[in-house]
């Protein structure tokens, strides 16, 4: 994050001020993780996919741009991706699965490759206003991805627990089978969910994307996070998803105070593996029965 | 409602053959339930009752056989198609959605379903009417209800779906007995609603009280069937089939 700071200058600026920065830094970064991990958690709740393709969703998003449009695109082309590839594989082991979204990430990614070129794409912030924060410009633009991301959160918990569909998707996470016998059309339930999951991907993608600029592999470094978010959560818990994001981003986000960024997500590592060890069942979650 | 009003059984199954895996589970079943009527499934354990109301349901498919609802053919059927038709399954561990209130495991079978909004409420204002602890708890936690709570929620939530039949998987195990009488008390509830029950039980006096007739399971089939009137947990039908 270049605007937040110089390497060599970390002292010349009161400790709590960089300290404030850094916290607000995380939040906006840890929002647009929650979005891409929470579609990932809640497909990984409903049907146990581990999807890799989640993070070529979030690329797709980044290149289209337009965050309407991009949700509505690429979660049309998530459902369709269920019908053709997941669909036929239910009830089968869920290797067959990874291997399936890991063969359509590879598609994607190539497919982005062909049709956009190696070169990274510059996209514009929709506005460039700044506020002062302390010695720095601080880009409103900023502040709305956080808030935006929070919105789209905050629609789809909504969507969770008032809508039938909503009620359906609880039901089905929780019971597959008795879910079906209650006459839940389960398939195209898992569909809508599929749908759902890529749709946030890429808006999450759409707001990420002015702030590095956009190109075929982005989206690897984003689905190795959100994997580490979702374990660190709680697997398909999606409350936890949204904690462990904010978290995990915080705590890179202050250790980039003392080392480099590109070293700081040694940290999520850290804490993914003492999390493993610990408490494998996920941070964020009552303790286990 | 009486059988005589029809001439087709509600559900008839002809011969069905079900594998898990290898292992062959069902034998052959044939077996008819008719409108509105109460009949009990007996047998030992592992001789296939449980697995015969999962075929009627379609959660297993029978590589043989038919599964006939009102003579129309079910068997290929996925189990929400099947519900849709008029088949409920309360299934032997209840199977509650234990992080849903109890309004939203009732709203699993409302919604939907194209029912009205006045059906919707003449459908809770009867089951909160036969089952009034559940409207007290309606905003609990179904993982929060006691067992005997939990069956009621389970047949309440199977009764939004207005099913022609339930399918009833051992409602009385693991409960204690005093709440036995409740779950004859929600037989003789189904029954006053002209939903026919196809029952399985471990509790012989119960089924034989609950039940119009009664069908004797051994070996993945059906081997002997009866009025349950004419039969007492003593007889020696009873012993032949259920006795150690």
């Amino acid at each position: 994050m270049p605007t937040t700071r110089s390497f060599t200058s970390i002292w010349e600026y009161d400790l709590l001020e960089q300290i404030l920065i850094q916290t607000i830094n995380g939040i906006v970064v840890g929002m647009i993780l929650a979005l891409v991990a929470s579609g990932l958690t809640l497909i990984f709740g409903i049907m146990d996919v581990v999807n890799f393709a989640h993070g070529e969703l979030f690329m797709l998003g980044a290149y289209v741009g337009v965050v309407t449009l991009a949700t509505l695109v690429v979660a049309a082309l998530g459902a369709a991706i269920h019908v053709t590839t997941l669909r036929p594989l239910l009830g089968r082991d869920p290797l067959n699965t990874i291997l399936v979204t890991f063969g359509v990430s590879l598609v994607l990614q190539n497919y982005a490759l062909w049709q956009f070129g190696p070169v990274a794409r510059k996209i514009n912030e929709p506005f460039v206003g700044h506020f002062n924060l302390f010695y720095l410009e601080y880009p409103w633009y900023r502040l709305m991805i956080a808030l935006l991301s929070a919105a789209i959160i905050g629609a789809l918990w909504l969507f969770l627990k008032y809508s039938t569909y909503g009620v359906w998707i609880r039901a089905t996470t929780q019971d597959r089978v008795m879910a079906q016998a209650m006459g839940i059309p389960v398939p195209r339930l898992l569909t809508l969910v599929f749908a759902i999951g890529s749709g946030m991907a890429a808006a999450s993608g759409v707001l990420f994307g002015p702030l590095v600029g956009v190109n075929h592999a982005m989206g690897l470094d984003w689905v190795l996070k959100a994997f580490i978010v979702v374990v660190v959560g709680g697997m398909g818990n999606l409350v936890g998803s949204i904690a462990a994001a904010i978290f995990i981003s915080l705590t890179e986000s202050y250790a980039s105070l003392w080392v480099s960024p590109s070293q700081a997500i040694i940290v999520s590592f850290v804490v993914l593996i003492l999390t493993l060890l610990l408490r494998p069942t996920g941070l964020f979650v009552p303790t286990p029965k | 409602m009486s059988t005589g009003a029809h001439t087709e059984p509600l559900v008839r199954v002809e011969d069905i053959h079900t594998y898990y895996g290898k292992s062959h589970i069902l034998h052959g079943v044939s077996l008819e339930v008719g409108h509105g009527e109460i009949v009990g499934l007996l047998g030992r354990n592992g001789v296939g009752k449980s697995t015969t109301l999962k075929a009627i349901m379609g959660l297993v498919h029978p590589t043989r056989g038919e599964v006939l609802l009102e003579s129309q053919s079910v068997g290929h059927l996925p189990a929400h198609r099947v519900a849709r038709l008029g088949i409920g399954y309360v299934p032997e561990d209840r199977r509650i959605f234990r992080l849903l209130t109890v309004s939203e495991n009732l709203r699993t079978g409302l919604d939907g379903r194209g029912v009205s909004e006045a059906r919707k409420k003449e459908l809770l204002d009867m089951v909160f009417d036969y089952f009034p602890v559940l409207a007290e708890r309606r905003s609990q936690a179904g993982g929060t209800l006691s067992g005997g709570e939990q069956q009621m929620l389970a047949i309440a939530r199977v009764m939004m779906l207005e099913p022609k039949i339930i399918l009833l998987d051992e409602p009385t195990e693991g409960l204690m007995p005093r709440m036995v009488s409740q779950i004859r008390h929600i037989i003789h509830v189904l029954r006053r609603e002209g939903v026919a029950v196809l029952l399985v039980e471990q509790n012989v006096p119960l089924t034989l009280e609950a039940s119009e007739r009664v069908y004797f399971m051994e070996k993945g089939q059906v081997r002997h069937q009866a009025v349950a009137s004419e039969l007492h947990a003593d007889h020696e039908v009873v012993h032949k089939y259920l006795g150690v």
